[in-house]
């Protein structure tokens, strides 16, 4: 028999490939986000490992036209470093982070942020990635690699070693195709937003148009998040099988105890009894739980089984120190350091559990000043989020809340001169797709949400109230003698009275009864401020939300509800 | 204009005027927080005197206080009015409220702000003023636009003139703002009725026809909802010759509601009730009954909208559409939701109105009260 001209073959395709392929999945679907997707996933890690070292960061940004729709991207910090080995797989290999497994908090999550920079690189200009990097031994490593593709392994150019300059930090170089703007959702406005968001950070920016700075506005770091291990609540099977797999665990009790957060042996027999697990124990001749079975004799079906019984049984919530949320005094030095506002107000809610992932909501509102038009500042991890707002369980809190209520002008969305800043630190943030750019929307997080906008809302709401009032008592009081020489005259008309005495009689009792209005108004107000100290429950205490396994279907306020049906007359 | 001197009745309102200075003065002089009584016109401060059927203005008041923010402005314009008023008078001549607006208006040194911004600001400061010193807009020398017609066997002597309405060819003579005695007297009327229609269109038809020669009336509009000068002419024709008044609009909210305006006064102008309504007035249509009655075709009318329904549910609250017959039209017509125009009638035949449905409207007596 003749054989085939052509096979066609099946195979194994790398992440790098389908990557290659599907870059917009990433982010990068045009010239003008590729370039703010390299920034920012520069400055991401930059920050992430300024902070873990417990560096104050001085993030140096640069980007520079070299030729039409051809730009040079530098990003440098001042953090630890990265040693000599690292330095490949971290840049050079899709996927492989040191953050995936983790569960801290922290502005990756993936592994695939400045890879994936990297790879947009080689596949838009040709040129490799320029790393410079020192740990501050007085040894400087250069390197200039590329991805091999295929292999998703990394492809070394050249490296080479400098002695003697002590520092320690990493500065990348990326030569890639995109476009240099200046609108609400580019490099320019991502820095703005990293700023307030990260207040205790200097950026230096080197545009095409000009040198920024932002200076840091304070001299302290948030506090360390811990690292926990994954809550039950939010396992499913796939990584349960995964783990079960990988734990050094010998007994499916201890693997339970000893990988999880808030299982003790109590809570870990419950869940094995209630998904049936058992054995035949020959001794006694009937069937017993199994809690001593090897993790790896787990079938497929008891895996299922097991998640079932987590959702059966009630768990302890997940310890909440691994959050470092800004803080509400934080919130308040970023908004006032680069908006310079007339008012600034924060709210840190307490921390909540959406699916066992721990999560804490803060939001911002600077009002007034300098501030012109109204904007939402949208963050996941101090990250800023700047593309698809409309999908963004912040943006859908934002305009369920009537703004008018607090004397906020506003179109669904204020349009008063405000800036709402929302921020969501978590362990995992749920975003809608990889390129993380919009926040899903899970009830309790819009419900935690809405909460902290009501409050800090009210704030403004009284702040604004009493400018109104000041406003409205000197304004009162040029009502009153406004009319006063109009009145006069017509008197005088009547009566044929001198104008003039009866004006000023007219100006005597305006001052008189002004006077009497300001006083009453004042014993008004004591009244009221003493009514409102009365003392605040325990609201910083952890909320008590439990049957968050069995999550209900993302929020979608029932819109058609609102529509009014329309008669035909 | 040679000066006038302000005549007895002239002089009376004018020491009214001086009054109310001299009261503000006085309070002010004190140092009290000066203060204007006003009686409330509102549908909260009216009731229906069964007695006179007439809507009439209770007892209630409210304060014009400089010292409140609400009213410090209306209270100059009231002052400020009223001093106009007096300027008028003092000059012998009448001017119209408009007029009066722009008198008024100047701006207030160091703001941007007018003493009136446009006429609808002085108009209610007028019918505040005339309801304060219980006295008429043409008392106090002012007067509004001319509206209306009247055409029918009646000499009139207006500002001396002598002006037979029998002889006023296709346009009829143009009833005056002010029609108070002293500016329009009757001198000779033979007429049977008074016939009032709401639109002018059916009052060119009825003049055409020469209806009333034919049925020896005086034929009258007040192109939809009448000015005070036709009500008020309304008002002297019955009381002073006698004349039975027969009303005619559209049936739909709207036109009844001008019949009872005409019959039993407005709420907003319920202080001048006496003056204004004619409780005797009849109703002659339309009405939704009608329709059976004289067989007109269904495809003119209208369907009743929203706004229809809603306007009949309050009218058939209202005491003075309480008499079962109206209460019943009301009824009616909220069943077969529908309204009709006057000029539906025309389906019949263009002289249908003249020739059939009034005469023997007003042969069979089919009124509504």
């Amino acid at each position: 028999m003749e054989k085939p001209k052509k096979i066609v073959q099946a195979r194994e395709i790398s992440v790098s490939e389908f990557f290659e392929k599907n870059r917009h999945l990433l982010g990068y679907d045009n010239k003008i986000k590729a370039l703010l997707m390299v920034v920012k996933e520069g400055c991401d890690n930059s920050l992430d490992a300024t902070e873990e070292a417990r560096i104050l960061p001085d993030i140096y940004v640069k980007i520079e036209e070299l030729e039409k729709e051809r730009y040079k991207i530098v990003v440098r910090d001042n953090g630890p470093g990265i040693s000599k080995k690292q330095i490949p797989k971290i840049f050079g290999k899709l996927l492989y982070g040191s953050k995936f497994h983790k569960l801290k908090q922290s502005r990756g999550q993936q592994g695939l942020g400045i890879s994936v920079g990297v790879l947009y690189s080689q596949l838009t200009s040709g040129h490799a990635t320029e790393i410079v990097s020192s740990t501050g031994d007085g040894k400087t490593h250069h390197y200039r690699l590329k991805i091999d593709v295929k292999r998703n392994e990394p492809k070394i150019e050249e490296s080479a070693v400098d002695n003697g300059k002590e520092w320690h930090g990493v500065q990348v170089s990326f030569i890639c195709e995109g476009l240099y703007r200046e609108h609400k959702q580019s490099v320019l406005e991502y820095l703005k937003q990293t700023a307030i968001s990260n207040p205790y950070a200097n950026i230096t920016f080197d545009s095409p148009t000009g040198r920024m700075e932002f200076r840091r506005g304070v001299e302290e770091l948030p506090k360390e998040p811990k690292e926990i291990k994954p809550h039950l609540y939010g396992v499913e099977v796939g990584i349960l099988s995964r783990m079960l797999h990988e734990t050094k665990a010998r007994t499916i009790l201890t693997f339970l105890t000893s990988e999880f957060t808030r299982i003790g042996r109590l809570t870990g027999s419950e869940i094995i009894k209630k998904a049936g697990i058992t054995y035949y124990n020959e001794k006694a001749g009937k069937e017993e739980p199994g809690f001593n079975i090897s993790p790896r004799k787990v079938t497929d079906e008891q895996v299922a089984n097991l998640i079932k019984a987590v959702k059966e049984v009630k768990l302890t919530r997940p310890p909440t120190d691994c959050l470092s949320p800004l803080g509400e005094d934080l919130i308040e030095k970023g908004l006032k350091k680069e908006l310079n506002p007339e008012f600034v107000a924060a709210i840190s809610r307490p921390p909540a559990v959406y699916r066992g992932w721990p999560f804490q909501i803060e939001v911002g509102i600077a009002y007034g000043g300098s501030i012109e038009g109204p904007k939402i500042m949208r963050l996941a991890n101090r990250v800023p989020l700047l593309y698809q707002a409309g999908d963004c369980a912040i943006t859908k809190s934002i305009q369920a809340i009537d703004w008018r209520r607090y004397g906020i002008e506003s179109d669904k969305l204020p349009t008063a001169p405000v800036v709402i800043m929302i921020h969501m630190a978590s362990v995992w943030v749920p975003f809608t797709s990889e390129s993380k750019e919009s926040i899903a929307s899970y009830p309790i997080i819009i419900k935690e949400i809405k909460l902290a906008l009501q409050e800090c809302a009210r704030k403004l709401s009284l702040y604004l109230s009493g400018m109104r009032k000041a406003q409205w008592q000197a304004e009162r009081k040029s009502i009153f003698e406004r009319y006063a020489d109009e009145t006069a005259n017509a008197i005088h008309e009547l009566t044929g009275k001198p104008a003039d005495a009866i004006k000023e009689n007219i100006l005597k009792i305006v001052e008189k009864n002004i006077k009497k209005i300001e006083l009453l108004e004042k014993r008004e107000e004591a009244l009221k401020n003493t009514e409102a100290q009365k003392p605040n429950g325990a609201a910083a205490e952890v909320k008590e939300e439990t049957a968050e396994a069995g999550e209900e279907p993302p929020e979608e306020k029932a819109e058609a509800s609102k529509k009014e049906v329309k008669e035909n007359a | 204009m040679p000066e006038k001197k302000p005549k007895g009745d002239s002089r009376e309102t004018e020491k009214k005027l001086v009054n109310l200075g001299n009261e503000v003065a006085e309070q002010i002089n004190k140092l009290k927080n000066p203060d204007v009584t006003i009686p409330v016109r509102a549908l909260s401060n009216i009731f229906f005197d069964e007695k006179s059927g007439l809507v009439k203005l209770g007892q209630k008041v409210s304060h014009r206080t400089y010292m409140n923010v609400a009213h410090t402005r209306k209270f100059m314009q009231s002052l400020m009015v009223a001093a106009e008023c007096k300027k008028i008078m003092n000059q012998g001549v009448s001017t119209s409220i408009r007029d009066l607006y722009y008198a008024l208006k100047r701006t207030i040194p160091g703001t941007q702000e007018n003493t009136v911004e446009d006429q609808s600001e002085s108009d209610p400061v007028i019918e505040d003023l005339e309801a304060t010193l219980n006295t008429l807009r043409e008392k106090l020398h002012l007067k509004a636009d001319r509206k209306g017609y009247v055409v029918g066997p009646i000499v009139i002597r207006d500002t001396g003139d002598r002006i037979d309405c029998s002889k006023m060819g296709s346009s009829g003579w143009a009833i005056p703002s002010n029609v108070e005695e002293e500016m329009i007297k009757f001198e000779k009327c033979t007429a049977d009725f008074i016939l009032v229609v709401e639109k002018d269109a059916i009052w060119q038809r009825l003049n055409e026809d020469k209806f009333w020669k034919k049925h020896n009336c005086l034929i009258l509009t007040g192109k939809g909802q009448p000015a005070r000068g036709c009500r008020r002419l309304i008002n002297r024709l019955h009381k002073e010759l006698k004349l039975p008044v027969y009303v005619c609009c559209d049936a739909d909210g709207w036109g009844m509601y001008i019949y009872s305006v005409i019959k039993q006064g407005s709420i907003n102008l319920s202080f001048l009730s006496d003056r204004l309504g004619t409780p005797a007035a009849k109703y002659i249509g339309l009405t939704t009954q009608d329709v059976e009655k004289f067989n007109i075709p269904k495809n003119v009318t209208i369907k009743l909208n929203k706004g229809d329904i809603k306007r009949v549910n309050e009218m058939l609250k209202y005491v003075w559409f309480k008499p079962k017959e109206w209460q019943e039209e009301l009824k009616n017509m909220l069943q077969v939701g529908y309204k009709l125009e006057l000029e539906a009638l025309s389906a019949k035949g263009i002289k249908f109105i003249s020739e059939t449905y009034l005469p023997q409207k007003i042969q069979e007596k089919d009124f509504l009260p």
